[in-house]
């Protein structure tokens, strides 16, 4: 969370900035490790996790702007539950929404929507952003950090499904002599790739760091 | 209040009504407002949704039966026929008869369920008279574990066992001569063997067991009774 202080501190934001930070210096998921149960859960195959990214966005978005647009007259004590009925809310219609486009997407989702309601970086980014915000800031907010998750997600998708199935998008890669490698289809291996992924990510954040710092000190 | 005397307490109360009120009106606003558009949403889906899952219900159907053209809902009555639905059917049970493009009966699809690896599974399947097997099979509904039970639906070798599953009655007419049996994977070497998939051994026998208690079931009340379902290809 240091890095969503500073920001605040550090002058006038460009609209940009909203936007971008989301997806690479705050990502959701492997800056701020918000919402690490539907990472886990449902990214065995890179479609799922797509399906499951794109939904997140949508109630994201939804609720940053919705609760930036009632931040005024929603009573400081009473905000969090007022919070909570606006994304449970979104997160239903949302669920009614993917039914009636596509029922095959709902049967791969399945329990994972319901717990959209829960997820962290939602109601993480509703108390630390859409609540001081405009509207258009917290638009791009919710833009930024639902594509950042979705991003990750697929990530971790795209590593477990060819891995773990030897397929990507359900196209089988390697033709009959590949074995599989199940764990990393089960939820044990979400834990893997997730680690591997964080391990990968800080390694390069920290090389890029130490680059520019040697490149100032020259 | 009392305690603070006269001149303590009013001041502190007086804050007290213009806050809840704010509070209130925010709650009760957002929840007015939240419950309308669920109960909107809900309406508007809902005929969507019905008339998708009757479809997938419909596309199932022509799935397991190969070649059917045409389709149409039978009804199990208490006496043991088979009577064409008419209207909506709380509790009835049911299966679909499909017909070729010239009105002959190819098969009836039938509907089982039962409990899976994590929650139940649905599934829909042909069964052709004239070969006294099941010739067709789809899954409906299942939340098995993604990658690895949900390749029941998917897996190619596992469906080919329900090209030509043997589930001829025996002399009594009462049972199946062989019911549904699973085998691991490459051993099956009788027609009413279902090969299991490597890998998702609990799915797979999930849907052997769904398939012989159903078929144990419907074998032997749709058996007699095929003449039944004739007439409904008559156009």
């Amino acid at each position: 969370m240091s890095t969503l202080v500073q920001i605040g501190k550090s002058g006038e934001p460009t609209a940009t900035d909203d936007f971008l930070k989301g997806l690479w210096r705050d990502n959701p998921v492997l800056v701020q490790v918000l919402g690490t149960c539907p990472t886990l859960a449902v990214t065995n195959t890179a479609r799922n996790a797509i399906a499951m990214g794109l939904a997140t966005l949508v109630v994201l978005v939804a609720s940053n702007a919705l609760i930036a647009s009632i931040r005024k007259i929603v009573p400081k004590q009473v905000r969090i539950a007022s919070y909570i009925l606006v994304i449970a809310s979104l997160v239903t219609i949302v669920d009614y929404g993917i039914q009636a486009i596509s029922l095959e997407v709902h049967k791969a989702l399945g329990a994972f929507i319901a717990l959209i309601v829960v997820n962290c970086i939602i109601l993480g980014r509703a108390e630390a952003f859409a609540s001081k915000n405009t509207v258009v800031r917290s638009l791009l907010d919710g833009l930024g950090m639902g594509f950042g998750f979705c991003i990750t997600l697929l990530l971790l998708g795209v590593v477990r499904e060819v891995l773990g199935s030897g397929a990507l998008f359900g196209v089988e890669l390697f033709g009959p002599r590949f074995q599989d490698w199940v764990i990393l289809v089960l939820p044990s291996g979400g834990f893997f790739t997730f680690a591997a992924w964080l391990l990968f990510f800080n390694w390069w954040k920290q090389r890029r760091a130490a680059r520019a710092a040697g490149g100032g000190a020259r | 209040m009392s305690a603070n005397g006269a001149g303590g307490a009013a001041p502190a109360m007086a804050p007290a009504p213009s806050a809840a009120w704010p509070m209130i009106r925010a709650m009760v606003g957002i929840g007015v407002v939240c419950g309308v558009a669920i109960v909107a949403a809900f309406q508007l889906t809902r005929p969507v949704i019905e008339r998708k899952r009757a479809e997938a219900l419909r596309a199932a159907v022509f799935q397991v039966l190969p070649g059917a053209a045409t389709s149409r809902t039978y009804k199990l009555e208490e006496s043991g026929a088979f009577t064409p639905l008419e209207g909506k059917a709380e509790g009835a049970r049911l299966v679909y008869a499909a017909y070729d493009a010239e009105g002959r009966l190819l098969g009836v699809a039938i509907e089982a369920a039962g409990m899976g690896y994590q929650d139940t599974i649905r599934v829909l399947y042909g069964y052709a008279p004239e070969r006294r097997a099941v010739v067709g099979f789809r899954v409906l509904e299942t939340r098995e574990t993604p990658g690895l039970g949900d390749k029941i639906d998917v897996d190619p070798e596992f469906l080919a066992n329900f090209e030509a599953l043997d589930v001829a009655l025996a002399d009594d007419r009462q049972s199946l001569a062989h019911p549904i049996e699973l085998v691991k994977k490459g051993e099956k070497t009788q027609k009413w063997q279902i090969d299991a998939i490597t890998g998702a051994t609990v799915s797979s026998r999930a849907v052997a067991n769904i398939l012989r208690e159903s078929t144990a079931f419907w074998m032997p009340r749709i058996e007699p009774r095929v003449e039944d379902f004739r007439a409904g290809g008559a156009p």
